[in-house]
Protein backbone atom coordinates (compact mmCIF):
# COMPACT_ATOMS: atom_id res chain seq x y z
CA UNK A 1 0.00 0.00 0.00
CA UNK A 2 1.62 3.47 -0.86
CA UNK A 3 1.48 6.25 2.36
CA UNK A 4 -1.69 7.78 1.03
CA UNK A 5 -3.55 4.78 0.78
CA UNK A 6 -2.07 4.14 4.83
CA UNK A 7 -3.21 7.54 5.88
CA UNK A 8 -7.10 6.77 3.73
CA UNK A 9 -7.32 3.56 5.60
CA UNK A 10 -6.29 5.02 9.00
CA UNK A 11 -8.13 8.08 8.58
CA UNK A 12 -11.53 5.60 8.34
CA UNK A 13 -10.66 3.88 10.89
CA UNK A 14 -10.15 6.51 13.27
CA UNK A 15 -12.63 8.60 12.76
CA UNK A 16 -15.10 5.31 12.99
CA UNK A 17 -13.10 4.59 16.64
CA UNK A 18 -13.10 8.15 16.95
CA UNK A 19 -17.25 8.42 16.91
CA UNK A 20 -17.71 5.21 19.09
CA UNK A 21 -15.40 7.04 21.89
CA UNK A 22 -16.70 10.79 21.39
CA UNK A 23 -20.48 9.29 21.60
CA UNK A 24 -19.66 7.90 24.69
CA UNK A 25 -17.76 10.39 26.47
CA UNK A 26 -19.92 12.59 25.68
CA UNK A 27 -22.23 11.28 28.52
CA UNK A 28 -19.28 11.22 30.71
CA UNK A 29 -18.80 14.64 30.03
CA UNK A 30 -21.99 15.89 30.81
CA UNK A 31 -22.44 14.06 33.90
CA UNK A 32 -19.08 15.54 35.23
CA UNK A 33 -20.35 18.99 33.81
CA UNK A 34 -23.13 18.90 36.03
CA UNK A 35 -22.35 16.91 39.28
CA UNK A 36 -19.06 16.21 39.24
CA UNK A 37 -19.38 12.46 39.20
CA UNK A 38 -16.99 10.07 37.10
CA UNK A 39 -20.07 7.92 36.06
CA UNK A 40 -18.28 4.79 35.78
CA UNK A 41 -21.92 2.93 34.92
CA UNK A 42 -21.76 5.06 31.81
CA UNK A 43 -19.91 2.42 29.59
CA UNK A 44 -22.11 -0.45 30.69
CA UNK A 45 -24.98 1.43 29.78
CA UNK A 46 -23.01 1.27 26.22
CA UNK A 47 -22.52 -2.27 26.65
CA UNK A 48 -26.46 -2.33 27.79
CA UNK A 49 -27.53 -0.32 24.84
CA UNK A 50 -25.68 -2.70 22.20
CA UNK A 51 -27.40 -5.22 23.68
CA UNK A 52 -31.18 -4.37 24.10
CA UNK A 53 -30.57 -2.80 20.56
CA UNK A 54 -30.05 -6.49 19.34
CA UNK A 55 -32.72 -7.97 21.34
CA UNK A 56 -35.01 -5.61 19.64
CA UNK A 57 -33.30 -6.22 15.89
CA UNK A 58 -33.83 -9.65 16.59
CA UNK A 59 -37.30 -9.10 16.91
CA UNK A 60 -37.58 -7.09 13.82
CA UNK A 61 -35.55 -9.48 11.82
CA UNK A 62 -38.88 -11.92 12.38
CA UNK A 63 -41.08 -8.88 10.80
CA UNK A 64 -42.16 -7.68 7.60
CA UNK A 65 -39.68 -4.35 9.04
CA UNK A 66 -36.96 -7.09 8.61
CA UNK A 67 -32.83 -6.29 10.36
CA UNK A 68 -31.32 -4.27 7.20
CA UNK A 69 -31.19 -0.37 7.69
CA UNK A 70 -34.70 -0.09 8.47
CA UNK A 71 -34.68 -2.35 11.21
CA UNK A 72 -31.64 -0.90 12.40
CA UNK A 73 -33.06 2.34 12.34
CA UNK A 74 -36.25 1.55 14.49
CA UNK A 75 -34.18 -0.69 16.67
CA UNK A 76 -31.80 2.10 17.38
CA UNK A 77 -34.80 4.51 18.02
CA UNK A 78 -36.33 2.28 20.56
CA UNK A 79 -33.19 1.57 21.98
CA UNK A 80 -32.07 5.14 22.51
CA UNK A 81 -35.49 5.66 24.42
CA UNK A 82 -35.26 2.51 26.23
CA UNK A 83 -31.81 3.36 27.45
CA UNK A 84 -32.19 6.73 27.97
CA UNK A 85 -34.71 6.18 30.57
CA UNK A 86 -32.36 3.50 32.21
CA UNK A 87 -29.99 6.03 32.88
CA UNK A 88 -32.86 8.40 34.49
CA UNK A 89 -33.86 5.52 36.55
CA UNK A 90 -30.26 4.66 37.85
CA UNK A 91 -30.34 8.77 38.41
CA UNK A 92 -32.99 8.57 40.73
CA UNK A 93 -31.96 5.40 42.55
CA UNK A 94 -28.93 5.46 43.00
CA UNK A 95 -27.55 9.09 42.46
CA UNK A 96 -30.01 11.40 43.59
CA UNK A 97 -30.19 10.33 47.40
CA UNK A 98 -26.86 11.09 47.24
CA UNK A 99 -26.98 14.66 45.84
CA UNK A 100 -25.86 16.14 49.14
CA UNK A 101 -23.09 13.34 50.02
CA UNK A 102 -19.24 13.70 49.71
CA UNK A 103 -18.11 12.69 46.19
CA UNK A 104 -16.60 9.42 46.85
CA UNK A 105 -19.39 7.59 48.26
CA UNK A 106 -21.22 8.75 44.68
CA UNK A 107 -18.24 7.47 42.96
CA UNK A 108 -18.62 4.44 44.88
CA UNK A 109 -22.23 3.58 44.16
CA UNK A 110 -21.33 4.25 40.32
CA UNK A 111 -18.69 1.30 40.29
CA UNK A 112 -21.74 -0.46 42.26
CA UNK A 113 -23.96 0.33 39.80
CA UNK A 114 -21.57 -0.83 36.91
CA UNK A 115 -21.10 -3.61 38.55
CA UNK A 116 -25.06 -4.69 38.89
CA UNK A 117 -24.99 -3.49 35.54
CA UNK A 118 -22.50 -5.97 33.96
CA UNK A 119 -23.18 -8.63 35.85
CA UNK A 120 -26.71 -8.81 35.51
CA UNK A 121 -25.67 -8.62 32.01
CA UNK A 122 -23.46 -11.57 32.35
CA UNK A 123 -26.23 -14.01 33.88
CA UNK A 124 -28.18 -13.32 31.58
CA UNK A 125 -26.09 -14.19 28.48
CA UNK A 126 -23.85 -16.74 30.69
CA UNK A 127 -20.95 -14.35 29.36
CA UNK A 128 -20.86 -15.67 26.00
CA UNK A 129 -19.83 -13.48 22.90
CA UNK A 130 -23.23 -12.68 21.01
CA UNK A 131 -23.07 -12.33 17.19
CA UNK A 132 -24.90 -9.78 16.10
CA UNK A 133 -26.29 -9.98 12.62
CA UNK A 134 -27.44 -7.36 10.86
CA UNK A 135 -27.95 -8.40 7.08
CA UNK A 136 -25.96 -6.20 5.83
CA UNK A 137 -23.60 -6.97 2.80
CA UNK A 138 -20.18 -6.07 2.37
CA UNK A 139 -20.97 -4.03 -0.47
CA UNK A 140 -18.62 -0.64 -0.60
CA UNK A 141 -17.02 1.55 -2.29
CA UNK A 142 -12.97 1.96 -3.46
CA UNK A 143 -10.93 5.04 -2.71
CA UNK A 144 -7.63 3.61 -4.42
CA UNK A 145 -7.04 0.39 -3.17
CA UNK A 146 -9.09 1.39 0.35
CA UNK A 147 -12.26 -0.21 0.26
CA UNK A 148 -14.88 1.24 2.75
CA UNK A 149 -18.42 -0.62 3.00
CA UNK A 150 -21.33 1.32 2.63
CA UNK A 151 -21.90 0.34 6.39
CA UNK A 152 -18.61 1.64 7.56
CA UNK A 153 -19.17 5.00 6.26
CA UNK A 154 -23.30 5.49 6.80
CA UNK A 155 -22.06 4.73 11.02
CA UNK A 156 -19.46 8.01 10.37
CA UNK A 157 -22.51 9.85 9.09
CA UNK A 158 -24.71 8.83 11.61
CA UNK A 159 -22.09 9.19 14.85
CA UNK A 160 -21.83 12.81 13.28
CA UNK A 161 -24.93 13.30 12.92
CA UNK A 162 -26.14 12.76 16.22
CA UNK A 163 -23.56 15.11 17.81
CA UNK A 164 -24.66 17.66 15.07
CA UNK A 165 -27.92 17.61 17.20
CA UNK A 166 -26.93 17.74 20.42
CA UNK A 167 -24.86 20.18 19.14
CA UNK A 168 -27.99 22.19 17.86
CA UNK A 169 -29.95 21.03 21.28
CA UNK A 170 -26.76 22.23 23.93
CA UNK A 171 -27.36 25.91 21.89
CA UNK A 172 -30.19 26.32 20.41
CA UNK A 173 -32.74 24.96 23.07
CA UNK A 174 -33.69 26.89 26.58
CA UNK A 175 -33.09 22.99 28.51
CA UNK A 176 -29.98 23.13 26.49
CA UNK A 177 -28.80 26.38 27.83
CA UNK A 178 -29.84 25.05 31.04
CA UNK A 179 -27.83 22.15 31.04
CA UNK A 180 -25.06 24.42 30.41
CA UNK A 181 -25.71 26.88 32.60
CA UNK A 182 -25.82 24.33 35.68
CA UNK A 183 -22.77 22.58 34.81
CA UNK A 184 -21.13 26.38 35.49
CA UNK A 185 -23.47 27.24 38.77
CA UNK A 186 -25.57 24.91 39.64
CA UNK A 187 -27.20 26.80 43.36
CA UNK A 188 -27.49 29.99 40.68
CA UNK A 189 -30.05 27.90 38.40
CA UNK A 190 -32.23 27.39 41.12
CA UNK A 191 -32.29 30.93 41.35
CA UNK A 192 -33.48 31.35 38.29
CA UNK A 193 -36.13 29.16 38.59
CA UNK A 194 -34.87 25.86 37.09
CA UNK A 195 -35.65 22.71 38.36
CA UNK A 196 -32.22 21.46 38.79
CA UNK A 197 -33.55 17.59 39.58
CA UNK A 198 -35.37 17.87 36.16
CA UNK A 199 -32.58 19.02 34.03
CA UNK A 200 -30.49 16.77 35.66
CA UNK A 201 -32.77 13.89 34.65
CA UNK A 202 -32.30 14.99 31.14
CA UNK A 203 -29.18 15.31 31.40
CA UNK A 204 -28.81 11.43 32.10
CA UNK A 205 -31.35 10.46 29.79
CA UNK A 206 -29.32 12.33 26.51
CA UNK A 207 -25.50 11.10 27.68
CA UNK A 208 -27.39 7.12 28.34
CA UNK A 209 -29.31 8.20 24.81
CA UNK A 210 -25.73 8.66 23.38
CA UNK A 211 -23.97 6.05 24.94
CA UNK A 212 -26.68 3.59 23.79
CA UNK A 213 -26.49 4.91 19.99
CA UNK A 214 -22.93 3.76 20.42
CA UNK A 215 -23.02 0.37 21.70
CA UNK A 216 -25.39 -0.11 18.72
CA UNK A 217 -23.46 1.10 16.31
CA UNK A 218 -20.33 -0.97 17.91
CA UNK A 219 -22.23 -4.18 17.31
CA UNK A 220 -23.08 -3.64 13.38
CA UNK A 221 -19.65 -2.79 13.15
CA UNK A 222 -17.71 -5.50 15.03
CA UNK A 223 -20.46 -7.92 14.47
CA UNK A 224 -20.40 -9.27 18.25
CA UNK A 225 -21.51 -8.25 21.70
CA UNK A 226 -19.95 -9.08 24.92
CA UNK A 227 -20.79 -8.25 28.29
CA UNK A 228 -17.10 -6.42 29.31
CA UNK A 229 -17.13 -4.96 25.70
CA UNK A 230 -17.68 -1.80 27.73
CA UNK A 231 -15.06 -1.74 30.39
CA UNK A 232 -11.91 -0.97 27.67
CA UNK A 233 -13.88 1.60 26.09
CA UNK A 234 -14.88 3.29 28.93
CA UNK A 235 -11.51 4.02 29.72
CA UNK A 236 -11.03 5.08 26.36
CA UNK A 237 -14.02 7.07 25.92
CA UNK A 238 -13.00 8.71 29.63
CA UNK A 239 -9.56 9.81 28.29
CA UNK A 240 -11.37 11.39 25.70
CA UNK A 241 -13.56 13.59 27.41
CA UNK A 242 -10.26 14.25 29.38
CA UNK A 243 -8.33 15.18 26.53
CA UNK A 244 -10.99 17.65 25.47
CA UNK A 245 -11.70 19.19 28.51
CA UNK A 246 -13.97 17.37 30.78
CA UNK A 247 -17.76 19.39 31.30
CA UNK A 248 -17.06 21.05 27.86
CA UNK A 249 -19.28 19.16 25.74
CA UNK A 250 -17.62 20.16 22.19
CA UNK A 251 -14.33 18.87 23.93
CA UNK A 252 -15.50 15.55 24.29
CA UNK A 253 -16.20 15.38 20.66
CA UNK A 254 -13.15 16.36 20.00
CA UNK A 255 -11.48 14.10 22.56
CA UNK A 256 -12.87 11.30 21.06
CA UNK A 257 -12.61 11.71 17.33
CA UNK A 258 -8.47 13.28 18.13
CA UNK A 259 -8.06 9.87 20.29
CA UNK A 260 -9.19 7.69 17.21
CA UNK A 261 -7.50 8.83 15.10
CA UNK A 262 -4.31 9.31 16.86
CA UNK A 263 -4.88 5.16 18.33
CA UNK A 264 -5.04 3.95 14.61
CA UNK A 265 -2.43 6.25 12.62
CA UNK A 266 -0.22 5.41 16.07
CA UNK A 267 -0.18 1.63 14.90
CA UNK A 268 1.32 2.89 11.78
CA UNK A 269 4.48 4.30 13.57
CA UNK A 270 7.37 2.17 13.11
CA UNK A 271 8.37 -0.15 15.90
CA UNK A 272 5.50 0.32 17.31
CA UNK A 273 2.65 -2.32 16.55
CA UNK A 274 -1.19 -2.66 16.86
CA UNK A 275 -1.06 -4.42 20.36
CA UNK A 276 0.58 -0.81 21.66
CA UNK A 277 -1.60 1.28 20.94
CA UNK A 278 -3.54 1.39 24.26
CA UNK A 279 -0.19 2.52 25.57
CA UNK A 280 0.35 5.11 22.92
CA UNK A 281 -3.27 6.34 24.07
CA UNK A 282 -2.69 6.69 27.42
CA UNK A 283 0.76 8.36 27.33
CA UNK A 284 -1.07 11.07 25.13
CA UNK A 285 -3.54 11.54 28.04
CA UNK A 286 -0.50 11.69 30.45
CA UNK A 287 1.09 14.31 28.32
CA UNK A 288 -2.24 16.33 28.44
CA UNK A 289 -2.87 15.85 32.00
CA UNK A 290 0.98 17.31 32.35
CA UNK A 291 1.03 20.10 30.13
CA UNK A 292 -2.48 21.10 29.51
CA UNK A 293 -4.19 19.69 32.89
CA UNK A 294 -7.82 21.47 31.85
CA UNK A 295 -8.17 19.73 28.60
CA UNK A 296 -7.61 21.23 25.17
CA UNK A 297 -10.95 22.91 25.41
CA UNK A 298 -11.28 23.69 28.50
CA UNK A 299 -10.36 26.96 30.49
CA UNK A 300 -9.42 28.26 33.81
CA UNK A 301 -11.78 30.21 35.62
CA UNK A 302 -10.25 33.39 36.55
CA UNK A 303 -12.26 36.85 38.82
CA UNK A 304 -13.44 40.09 37.31
CA UNK A 305 -13.49 43.22 39.45
CA UNK B 1 -50.47 51.64 54.88
CA UNK B 2 -49.98 49.34 52.02
CA UNK B 3 -49.88 45.53 52.20
CA UNK B 4 -47.01 43.30 53.74
CA UNK B 5 -45.08 41.43 50.73
CA UNK B 6 -42.38 39.75 52.11
CA UNK B 7 -42.90 38.93 55.88
CA UNK B 8 -40.08 36.20 58.08
CA UNK B 9 -41.26 34.84 61.19
CA UNK B 10 -39.24 34.10 64.02
CA UNK B 11 -36.97 32.84 61.33
CA UNK B 12 -34.00 30.26 61.96
CA UNK B 13 -31.28 28.43 60.06
CA UNK B 14 -28.35 26.46 60.60
CA UNK B 15 -25.28 25.26 59.45
CA UNK B 16 -24.89 21.59 61.27
CA UNK B 17 -25.03 22.87 64.58
CA UNK B 18 -24.45 26.27 64.18
CA UNK B 19 -27.24 28.61 64.37
CA UNK B 20 -26.81 31.21 61.64
CA UNK B 21 -30.24 33.08 61.96
CA UNK B 22 -31.72 32.50 65.31
CA UNK B 23 -35.27 33.92 65.06
CA UNK B 24 -35.34 36.81 63.00
CA UNK B 25 -38.60 38.75 62.01
CA UNK B 26 -38.95 41.38 59.45
CA UNK B 27 -41.58 42.81 57.37
CA UNK B 28 -41.22 44.55 53.52
CA UNK B 29 -44.16 46.11 52.31
CA UNK B 30 -44.96 47.33 48.99
CA UNK B 31 -43.04 49.45 47.27
CA UNK B 32 -39.88 49.73 49.53
CA UNK B 33 -36.94 49.42 49.65
CA UNK B 34 -35.70 47.64 53.09
CA UNK B 35 -32.34 47.19 53.34
CA UNK B 36 -30.67 44.65 56.23
CA UNK B 37 -27.00 45.99 58.10
CA UNK B 38 -24.75 44.07 59.61
CA UNK B 39 -21.29 42.97 59.94
CA UNK B 40 -19.52 39.99 58.69
CA UNK B 41 -21.43 37.03 59.71
CA UNK B 42 -24.15 38.98 61.06
CA UNK B 43 -26.56 36.46 58.67
CA UNK B 44 -27.57 38.92 56.14
CA UNK B 45 -26.83 36.67 53.28
CA UNK B 46 -28.04 33.90 55.01
CA UNK B 47 -31.69 35.99 55.38
CA UNK B 48 -32.26 36.05 51.60
CA UNK B 49 -30.79 32.26 51.07
CA UNK B 50 -33.44 31.34 53.45
CA UNK B 51 -35.88 33.00 51.77
CA UNK B 52 -35.65 31.43 48.20
CA UNK B 53 -34.50 28.34 50.03
CA UNK B 54 -31.18 27.55 48.89
CA UNK B 55 -30.83 26.79 52.32
CA UNK B 56 -33.36 25.07 54.21
CA UNK B 57 -35.01 26.89 57.26
CA UNK B 58 -34.98 24.65 60.30
CA UNK B 59 -37.58 27.34 62.43
CA UNK B 60 -39.49 29.86 61.92
CA UNK B 61 -41.76 31.15 58.66
CA UNK B 62 -41.49 32.71 55.28
CA UNK B 63 -44.40 34.41 54.27
CA UNK B 64 -45.27 35.74 50.76
CA UNK B 65 -48.01 38.13 50.53
CA UNK B 66 -49.73 35.82 53.40
CA UNK B 67 -48.35 32.82 52.05
CA UNK B 68 -46.78 30.37 53.64
CA UNK B 69 -43.84 29.52 51.57
CA UNK B 70 -41.01 28.16 53.71
CA UNK B 71 -38.90 25.61 51.98
CA UNK B 72 -40.61 25.60 48.66
CA UNK B 73 -38.48 24.50 46.15
CA UNK B 74 -36.17 27.58 44.43
CA UNK B 75 -37.50 27.48 41.42
CA UNK B 76 -41.31 27.83 42.61
CA UNK B 77 -40.23 31.03 44.78
CA UNK B 78 -38.83 32.35 41.33
CA UNK B 79 -42.05 31.27 39.54
CA UNK B 80 -43.96 33.76 42.46
CA UNK B 81 -41.85 36.65 41.63
CA UNK B 82 -39.47 36.43 44.76
CA UNK B 83 -35.81 36.78 42.82
CA UNK B 84 -32.20 36.30 44.68
CA UNK B 85 -29.34 38.40 43.01
CA UNK B 86 -26.96 36.31 44.87
CA UNK B 87 -23.55 37.73 46.57
CA UNK B 88 -20.88 37.61 43.74
CA UNK B 89 -22.82 38.08 40.87
CA UNK B 90 -22.46 34.44 39.95
CA UNK B 91 -22.98 35.14 35.89
CA UNK B 92 -22.69 32.44 33.74
CA UNK B 93 -19.35 32.88 32.69
CA UNK B 94 -19.53 30.44 30.09
CA UNK B 95 -22.99 31.71 28.24
CA UNK B 96 -23.22 35.11 26.34
CA UNK B 97 -24.96 38.18 27.57
CA UNK B 98 -27.78 37.34 25.92
CA UNK B 99 -27.93 33.54 27.23
CA UNK B 100 -27.35 34.94 30.26
CA UNK B 101 -30.86 36.87 30.30
CA UNK B 102 -32.22 34.26 28.93
CA UNK B 103 -31.66 31.57 31.66
CA UNK B 104 -33.34 34.33 33.83
CA UNK B 105 -36.40 34.02 31.84
CA UNK B 106 -36.40 30.34 32.31
CA UNK B 107 -40.07 29.42 33.68
CA UNK B 108 -41.49 32.09 30.63
CA UNK B 109 -42.56 29.92 27.89
CA UNK B 110 -43.49 32.88 25.23
CA UNK B 111 -41.07 33.69 23.44
CA UNK B 112 -42.47 37.25 22.33
CA UNK B 113 -42.49 38.38 25.99
CA UNK B 114 -39.15 36.97 26.47
CA UNK B 115 -37.80 39.36 23.56
CA UNK B 116 -39.88 41.95 24.69
CA UNK B 117 -38.17 41.78 28.55
CA UNK B 118 -34.51 41.40 27.35
CA UNK B 119 -35.23 44.73 25.20
CA UNK B 120 -36.48 46.43 28.54
CA UNK B 121 -33.24 45.44 29.84
CA UNK B 122 -31.32 46.42 27.02
CA UNK B 123 -33.07 50.01 27.98
CA UNK B 124 -32.19 49.75 31.39
CA UNK B 125 -28.70 48.81 30.89
CA UNK B 126 -27.23 50.23 26.88
CA UNK B 127 -24.04 48.67 27.86
CA UNK B 128 -25.20 45.31 28.47
CA UNK B 129 -26.71 46.06 24.49
CA UNK B 130 -23.72 46.55 22.57
CA UNK B 131 -22.11 43.23 24.28
CA UNK B 132 -25.15 40.81 23.77
CA UNK B 133 -22.75 38.44 22.40
CA UNK B 134 -20.33 38.71 24.32
CA UNK B 135 -19.18 35.66 26.83
CA UNK B 136 -20.38 36.90 30.64
CA UNK B 137 -16.89 36.09 32.23
CA UNK B 138 -15.49 39.11 30.20
CA UNK B 139 -17.52 41.41 31.19
CA UNK B 140 -16.02 44.28 33.59
CA UNK B 141 -16.96 43.72 37.47
CA UNK B 142 -19.59 46.52 37.31
CA UNK B 143 -21.09 44.91 33.57
CA UNK B 144 -21.15 41.73 35.74
CA UNK B 145 -23.17 43.16 37.95
CA UNK B 146 -25.66 45.24 35.90
CA UNK B 147 -26.22 42.00 33.82
CA UNK B 148 -26.60 39.72 37.58
CA UNK B 149 -29.67 42.30 37.72
CA UNK B 150 -30.34 42.14 34.38
CA UNK B 151 -31.10 38.92 34.47
CA UNK B 152 -33.63 39.18 37.53
CA UNK B 153 -35.49 41.57 35.95
CA UNK B 154 -36.08 38.91 33.04
CA UNK B 155 -38.55 37.24 35.30
CA UNK B 156 -40.55 40.31 36.12
CA UNK B 157 -40.23 40.11 39.80
CA UNK B 158 -42.10 41.33 42.61
CA UNK B 159 -39.69 40.87 44.42
CA UNK B 160 -36.00 41.21 44.35
CA UNK B 161 -33.43 39.86 46.85
CA UNK B 162 -29.90 41.38 46.39
CA UNK B 163 -27.20 40.60 48.36
CA UNK B 164 -24.30 43.04 48.32
CA UNK B 165 -24.93 44.48 44.91
CA UNK B 166 -21.69 47.10 45.47
CA UNK B 167 -19.06 44.17 46.59
CA UNK B 168 -16.13 44.55 44.42
CA UNK B 169 -16.96 47.61 42.16
CA UNK B 170 -14.84 50.69 42.24
CA UNK B 171 -16.58 53.15 44.13
CA UNK B 172 -17.65 55.60 41.36
CA UNK B 173 -19.30 52.33 39.95
CA UNK B 174 -21.21 52.34 42.97
CA UNK B 175 -23.31 55.17 42.57
CA UNK B 176 -24.05 53.98 39.31
CA UNK B 177 -25.73 50.85 40.61
CA UNK B 178 -27.70 52.31 43.37
CA UNK B 179 -29.48 55.03 40.88
CA UNK B 180 -30.62 51.63 38.75
CA UNK B 181 -31.78 50.49 41.95
CA UNK B 182 -34.04 52.75 42.42
CA UNK B 183 -34.95 53.03 39.11
CA UNK B 184 -36.26 49.54 39.53
CA UNK B 185 -37.88 50.70 42.78
CA UNK B 186 -39.40 53.21 41.54
CA UNK B 187 -41.18 50.78 38.50
CA UNK B 188 -42.96 49.00 41.47
CA UNK B 189 -40.33 46.41 42.56
CA UNK B 190 -40.10 46.00 46.37
CA UNK B 191 -36.51 45.61 46.97
CA UNK B 192 -34.60 44.00 50.29
CA UNK B 193 -31.12 45.18 50.04
CA UNK B 194 -28.45 43.42 52.20
CA UNK B 195 -25.04 45.82 52.40
CA UNK B 196 -21.86 46.02 53.93
CA UNK B 197 -21.89 49.39 52.18
CA UNK B 198 -24.03 51.36 55.03
CA UNK B 199 -23.88 54.72 53.81
CA UNK B 200 -25.11 54.25 50.38
CA UNK B 201 -28.16 51.81 51.81
CA UNK B 202 -29.00 53.84 54.39
CA UNK B 203 -29.30 56.97 51.42
CA UNK B 204 -31.29 54.48 49.15
CA UNK B 205 -33.60 52.58 51.98
CA UNK B 206 -36.89 53.33 52.90
CA UNK B 207 -36.77 51.31 56.07
CA UNK B 208 -33.53 49.11 57.90
CA UNK B 209 -32.84 46.30 59.91
CA UNK B 210 -29.56 46.30 61.63
CA UNK B 211 -28.24 42.23 62.14
CA UNK B 212 -25.82 41.08 65.17
CA UNK B 213 -25.35 37.49 65.05
CA UNK B 214 -28.16 36.11 63.64
CA UNK B 215 -30.71 38.33 65.57
CA UNK B 216 -32.13 42.02 64.68
CA UNK B 217 -31.21 44.42 67.25
CA UNK B 218 -32.15 47.32 65.62
CA UNK B 219 -34.95 48.64 63.23
CA UNK B 220 -36.33 51.57 61.88
CA UNK B 221 -36.62 54.27 58.87
CA UNK B 222 -33.34 55.02 57.27
CA UNK B 223 -32.94 58.18 58.10
CA UNK B 224 -33.35 57.60 62.18
CA UNK B 225 -30.97 55.06 61.58
CA UNK B 226 -28.23 57.15 59.74
CA UNK B 227 -28.17 59.13 62.63
CA UNK B 228 -28.34 56.85 65.18
CA UNK B 229 -24.80 56.98 67.33
CA UNK B 230 -23.94 53.24 67.55
CA UNK B 231 -24.90 52.60 64.05
CA UNK B 232 -22.54 55.52 62.69
CA UNK B 233 -19.81 54.26 64.85
CA UNK B 234 -20.13 50.65 64.12
CA UNK B 235 -20.92 50.36 60.84
CA UNK B 236 -20.23 53.63 58.93
CA UNK B 237 -16.96 54.31 60.03
CA UNK B 238 -16.82 57.68 61.99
Amino acid sequence: MSLQEIVIQQLFNGLLLGSFYGLVALGYSMVYGIIKLLNFAHADIYMVGGFCSLTILTFFGNTFIGNRWLGIVISMLITMIIVGLLGVIIERVAYKPLRNAPRLSLLITALGVSMILYNSVMVITSGEYRAYKTGLGYEGFSIGSVFVTHTQAILIVAAVALMFVLHLFITRTMYGKAMRAISMDLDCCRLMGVNVNKIIALTFFVGSMLAASAGMMAGVYYGSLHFFMGFVIGIKAFTSAVIGGIGVIPGAMLGGLLLGLLESFGTQIPFIGSEWKDVFSFSILILILIFKPTGLLGKKESERM
Amino acid sequence: MSEVVLSLKNLETRYGQIYALKGISLDVYEGEIVTLLGSNGAGKSTTLRTISNLVPACGGKVEFYGKDITNAPPHSIVEMGVIHVPEGRRIFKGLNVLENLEMGSFTLKDDAERKRRIDKVFELFPVLADRRRQMGGLLSGGEQQMLAIGRALMTDPKVLLLDEPSMGLAPILVQGIMDIIKKINEGGTTILLVEQNAKVALKLAHRGYVLETGKIVMEGKADVLSRDDSIVKAYLGH
